[in-house]
């Protein structure tokens, strides 16, 4: 791309042959750099102040009791450990879903569509999957798992709803991952005698395992902050810590929206401890699986 | 015997890639035969075009109008935002930056995209709601505006991170050819690399769109969700994900009200289907016209 090149790029000043022209072009050069620089250092800091100012107000909430504890005097006291418990639930059950299938289908579109029209069909559809709005997954799942299916208010229904929200996640990432090994790979694996789906599960799924995986978390993370979904499949005000997927549950970012909007008593102590606790995880997974896929990917150089 | 696990696991998951499409179907059965009751007895166009929506009283009204112009006011503004901001630090990545600030900036980005919209209306909910309301002297901060504004934020991300992709893709030779030529950083990126890109941005653009028009949760907490026809950004408004949002939970199920829901999800469905096949299709041009 010939970044820092800038240097010897720019026209440079040639003492008196500088003319006017040059010298207009030069300052509008500085000051494009510095606008739309500046444009990204404002998206940065927006980054930045929305983190440092959860960490701010939500710092002073968090203590064992708050993160282990069951809410108390009418939800404005206590901790948050149901709401915890729940978003945990779902993201077992959203990854217990969507994970075979959506692997499945990455693979299927990497290493057996060959190009053909009906993977060309699904690409298509994965696409508008992906930008369909989360509430139209919460409409969806209402009326297919909660009534259709009776699964009613649960956990299941939620699971569900969230899993066909990550799908498309799952199986983009998953075919990137497998489209970025080189092809000598599969073609040494074939020549040796192995057939294609040897080939497949011996050598190309586990090489591209930790961008699969990273893939797969981040289509877990997107679950477990989305809300939308969970509205009418069986998020619950206050609920007990579930103990089957059958029950309705609480779920962090319903808890803190409920909390933040609708309070019977402002608790705002709960709100922005429930805010740093999800995004905490959330950033912290993240974190991890990013700084994971960067060590193997390090290792494996071809 | 290899042979056979050979042909099992083919098939197995040539069935299991169809699951994607079979969802994708479902998710419009069951849109459209949850929509019927309310298209037969109220009808599609009377309720796309009626001014109120009040579903409960009697006769019951199913315009959607005021959820309409509740979405485009909050999109407008909050396209107005994240477009002009979301391209300059794009262009920014893409021409200008180093890789380390590249990497940097790419890594915030994409940080950016994982932190969940209901955090974000709570950042609104405390920050800009207040803002909007002490600087424009309204009586309540909870307007399109404020939602707007926030949504744009939630759209950076996407804006960013597709047009500084297409601006990646355009071939480094066109830039060398135009440095080499004497043309500056800034002459190229305007002359060259932003109208070899714009189909890309173009598609950034609509991306981004689909993502204002869909989102849920920032609107329901901030745009103060009123049943009236805003006519600004600084009337409180009511979208059409915050009016579903807000009132599926609590609607009789079968019901004409629950159906109109329905509808109003059909419509969003429609639009986001179409922005997104759009967007797509502009992004798989650019692709092969690079390759």
């Amino acid at each position: 791309m010939g970044n820092g090149s800038s240097k010897e790029t720019t026209p440079r000043k040639t003492g008196k042959a500088t003319s006017s022209r040059v010298r207009a072009l030069l300052r509008r050069e500085t000051a494009a750099r510095f606008i739309t620089g500046a444009a990204l250092a404002l998206v940065v800091t927006v980054v930045f102040a929305i983190f440092g100012y959860i960490i701010y107000r939500g710092a002073g909430s968090i203590s064992w009791e708050f993160i282990f504890g069951s809410p108390k005097d009418r939800m404005t006291q206590g901790g948050i450990w149901p709401a915890i418990a729940g978003t945990l639930w779902l993201v077992a059950l959203t990854a217990l879903f969507s994970l075979p299938v959506g692997i499945a289908t990455g693979i299927y579109l990497s290493e057996f569509s060959n190009g053909s029209p009906f993977a060309r069909f699904l690409h298509v559809a994965i696409a508008n999957m992906a930008g369909i709005p989360s509430v139209i997954y919460g409409l969806f799942g209402y009326a297919a798992f909660s009534i259709a299916l009776g699964f009613q208010k649960s956990i299941l229904a939620m699971g569900l709803t969230l899993a066909c929200v990550t799908l498309p996640v799952v199986i983009t990432s998953t075919e990137e991952a497998l489209k970025q090994l080189p092809i000598e790979l599969r073609r040494a694996s074939l020549a040796l005698g192995a057939t294609k789906w040897r080939t497949t599960y011996r050598i190309v799924v586990p090489t591209a395992l930790p961008g699969i995986i990273t893939g797969a978390i981040l289509g877990l993370s997107r679950a477990a902050g989305e809300t939308a979904p969970i509205l009418f499949t069986g998020v619950a005000f206050f609920a007990a810590t579930p103990t089957s997927v059958m029950q309705p549950s609480m779920a962090l970012p319903y808890h803190l929206y409920i909390m933040a909007t609708q309070p019977t008593v402002p608790a705002p102590k709960i709100v922005w401890g429930t805010a740093l606790v999800l995004v905490g995880m959330l950033s912290i997974i993240s974190a991890l699986a990013a700084t994971w896929r960067s060590r193997r990917r390090r290792k494996l150089t071809w | 015997m290899s042979r056979a696990a050979d042909v099992t696991a083919r098939v197995l998951i040539t069935l299991l890639a169809f699951t994607a499409i079979a969802i994708l179907a479902s998710i419009c059965v069951f849109l459209v035969q949850s929509a019927m009751k309310s298209m037969g007895e109220v009808g599609l166009l009377s309720m796309l075009k009626g001014t109120s929506w009040y579903p409960t009283s009697d006769p019951a009204e199913f315009g959607f109008l005021p959820s309409e112009l509740g979405s485009f006011w909050v999109t407008f503004v909050a396209l107005l935002l994240s477009v002009p901001l979301g391209v300059a630090a794009a262009v920014y990545l893409s021409e200008f930056a180093t890789p380390v600030v590249k990497e940097f900036g790419k890594t915030i980005v994409e940080f950016m995209a994982a932190v969940p919209s209901v955090v974000f209306g709570l950042i609104g909910l405390y920050i800009v709601v207040p803002l909007i309301k002490t600087s424009f002297h309204l009586d309540s901060g909870l307007t399109g505006m404020s939602a707007g504004l926030i949504v744009g934020i939630v759209c950076l991300p996407t804006i960013i991170s597709i047009s500084e992709d297409a601006m990646r893709s355009v071939p480094d030779d066109l830039r060398r050819g135009s440095l080499a030529l004497g043309s500056t950083r800034w002459q190229t990126a305007v002359k060259i690399i932003l109208p070899a890109a714009s189909s890309g941005i173009f598609a950034a653009v609509m991306l981004g769109l689909g993502r204002a028009i869909g989102e849920t949760m920032v609107v329901l907490m901030l745009a103060g969700n009123a049943g009236i026809l805003p006519s600004s950004p600084f009337m409180a408004a009511r979208t059409l994900t915050g009016t579903i949002a807000q009132e599926t939970g609590e609607v009789m199920r079968g019901g004409l009200h629950y159906s109109a829901l329905f509808t109003m999800g059909l419509v969003l469905f429609a639009w986001t289907f179409i922005i997104n096949l759009f967007a797509d299709a502009i992004l798989d041009r650019q692709k092969k016209k690079w390759s």
